[in-house]
């Protein structure tokens, strides 16, 4: 071919190149004020959501359905909540709480996962305890309570087994089934690539499973949360301090202000970790290109 | 049958002997291929069309060693061979430099003579620069060249396509099969392309085989005439696309 022509084709190609890619729509315009408007329109529903939640609360205290004693509006309950958290006890027994969380967190993952592979690998595995895997997740992690102690004594042991019990199930629903919708098109693309055995795991189905995957860690930390705070609360451990420690104890002595607001941190802990798996997901969906 | 008589003798890349193969057994079997025998030679192209239901993509399969045929045999005579589809099928959380080392990691390739060859592959694609691109950022043109330089990154010399421009419009596809033609040459790749489309098959080309349908085999072989690069929208196509087409047409009505 001619000198010239070699040019004039590279020249086509790069300029229908140029043209099929998506312009990038105004992003050059972001300047300082345009941050600072997003934050906003981001910020204010929610804030005006928590001030109509505290209106609300004050006005059914002020209306007098319950006495102040066992009742208390945000005036008391705020105030206890911001000396709360400057104590050293305080810290502690987020500490051990979140280890507890965490350890027993990790532990269901080992479990989920490993039982997630072994069912999306053998089918007669998956025919027996597949659907055993859904009925799990439907269990109140609760009922397991009283197993767990007669198995481990009161003690962490009782409580990790009952994380697991609740988490695992749904971290594995979420791997067989992120492994099942691996799309044919891929799996095809891989066996033409030579991809087996560990490589086409490691380097295929785990990535490609990923996002679904995600969505069952963000269902089985919330299965895994609430069976810690239910074990904390019935299986206390040598008056070992820790947040479902703190609650029975701030009930023993009739103490509503500390009871409300170590509530508020429970629901604060579980808004922050629902915070970060939203971030984790959006920036999976967003390097797959599911969103924009 | 025609035979081939004015393609130069060359050494066979593929022999694709009577092969048949059913899928199912019993009263539900379906055969898609049933008595089929092609032979290419070493760098040839080689296009095959065929209406619905004449067994490409069980060909391809087969030709892959995805599948067995059920008898007959397949021989690629120890060439290495690629795949591409309609779809780009590139990992879609790899960014475009990774999706063509995945092969090359699969084939042991030491990671610095990874990088190296996907400089090379994308230089040879014309997608100099794209690398950290990830595939939703690309378009559907670009995305098939990605596939076509991740083929390549198998270090294979029989390349099969099925249908690889399908999805594309028409000026895109154009300059790919431009591309496309530059890439066979360069590499002195053997081809096996299957279309729908006759002016395509006759655009790049060496030889068209045509297949029956239901079940696949071949019903006849039109050696292609005309220097390369070939324009698809040149008289010379026009009129050896309508000898195929009208066989193809009678084909088809065998089914009505």
């Amino acid at each position: 071919m001619p000198e010239a022509d070699v040019r004039d084709r590279d020249r086509e190609v790069h300029g229908l190149d140029a043209l099929e890619l998506q312009p990038k729509r105004g992003v050059a315009e972001r300047g300082f004020g345009e941050t600072v408007r997003k934050v906003w329109s981001g910020t204010w529903p929610k804030l005006v959501a928590v001030i109509l939640v505290l209106a609300a609360w004050q006005a059914v205290v002020w209306s007098g359905w319950r006495s102040d004693f066992v009742f208390p509006g945000p005036d008391k309950v705020l105030p206890t909540l911001v000396q709360e958290i400057t104590t050293p006890e305080f810290w502690v027994a987020v500490q051990v709480t979140m280890r507890r969380a965490l350890t027993g967190f990790a532990l269901a993952l080992v479990v989920g996962v490993v039982i997630g592979l072994a069912v999306s690998r053998f089918t007669p595995l998956r025919t027996a305890i597949g659907s055993l895997i859904t009925g799990l997740q439907t269990m109140p992690s609760i009922v397991w309570f009283p197993f767990a102690m007669l198995l481990y004594g009161i003690s962490e042991s009782a409580i990790m087994f009952v994380i697991v019990l609740g988490a695992a199930p749904s971290i594995a629903g979420g791997l067989v089934s992120g492994i099942d919708y691996v799309s044919p098109t891929l799996l095809r693309a891989g066996q033409v690539m030579g991809l087996r055995g560990v490589q086409r795991y490691s380097l295929l189905i785990i990535p490609a499973a990923l996002p679904m995957f995600v969505t069952g860690l963000k269902q089985g930390w919330a299965f895994a949360w609430r069976s810690l705070m239910a074990g904390e609360l019935l299986v206390v451990i040598n008056q070992q301090n820790s947040i479902g420690w703190a609650l029975s104890q701030a009930r023993q002595l009739n103490d509503a202000d500390r009871l409300l607001s170590y509530i508020i941190i429970v629901l604060v802990i579980g808004i922050v970790i629902d915070v970060f798996f939203n971030w984790a997901d959006r920036a999976l969906r967003h390097r797959w290109g599911i969103t924009s | 049958m025609t035979t081939i008589t004015d393609t130069p003798r060359r050494t066979t890349a593929v022999e694709i002997a009577d092969i048949s193969k059913v899928f199912g057994h019993g009263k539900g079997a379906v055969t898609a291929i049933d008595g089929m025998s092609v032979t290419v030679g070493t760098g040839e192209f080689l296009a095959i069309v065929g209406a619905s239901g004449c067994g490409k993509s069980t060909l391809l399969s087969l030709v892959a060693g995805l599948d067995g045929p059920t008898t007959g045999a397949v021989d690629v005579g120890g060439h290495r061979v690629a795949m591409m589809f309609q779809e780009a099928a590139l990992f879609p959380w790899l960014s475009v430099g990774a999706n063509i080392e995945v092969p090359m990691k699969v084939n042991k390739v030491p990671k610095a003579e990874r990088r190296r060859r996907v400089g090379e592959l994308l230089d040879l694609v014309r997608l100099t620069g794209f690398e950290r691109k990830q595939p939703h950022e690309l378009s559907g043109g670009m995305r098939q060249r990605v596939a076509l330089a991740r083929a390549l990154a198998q270090d294979a010399d029989v390349l099969l396509m099925d249908e690889p421009f399908g999805a594309l419009d028409a000026m895109t596809r154009d300059i790919l099969h431009d591309e496309l033609e530059r890439i066979w040459q360069e590499k002195g790749l053997t081809v096996l392309f299957v279309t729908h489309n006759v002016r395509e098959a006759v655009r790049l080309g060496d030889r068209v085989v045509l297949l029956s349908s239901r079940p696949g085999r071949v019903i006849d072989e039109f050696p292609v005439e005309g220097e390369r690069p070939r324009r698809i929208d040149s008289a010379l196509i026009a009129t050896q696309a309508a000898v195929i087409t009208d066989r193809l047409r009678q084909e088809v009505s065998r089914h009505a």
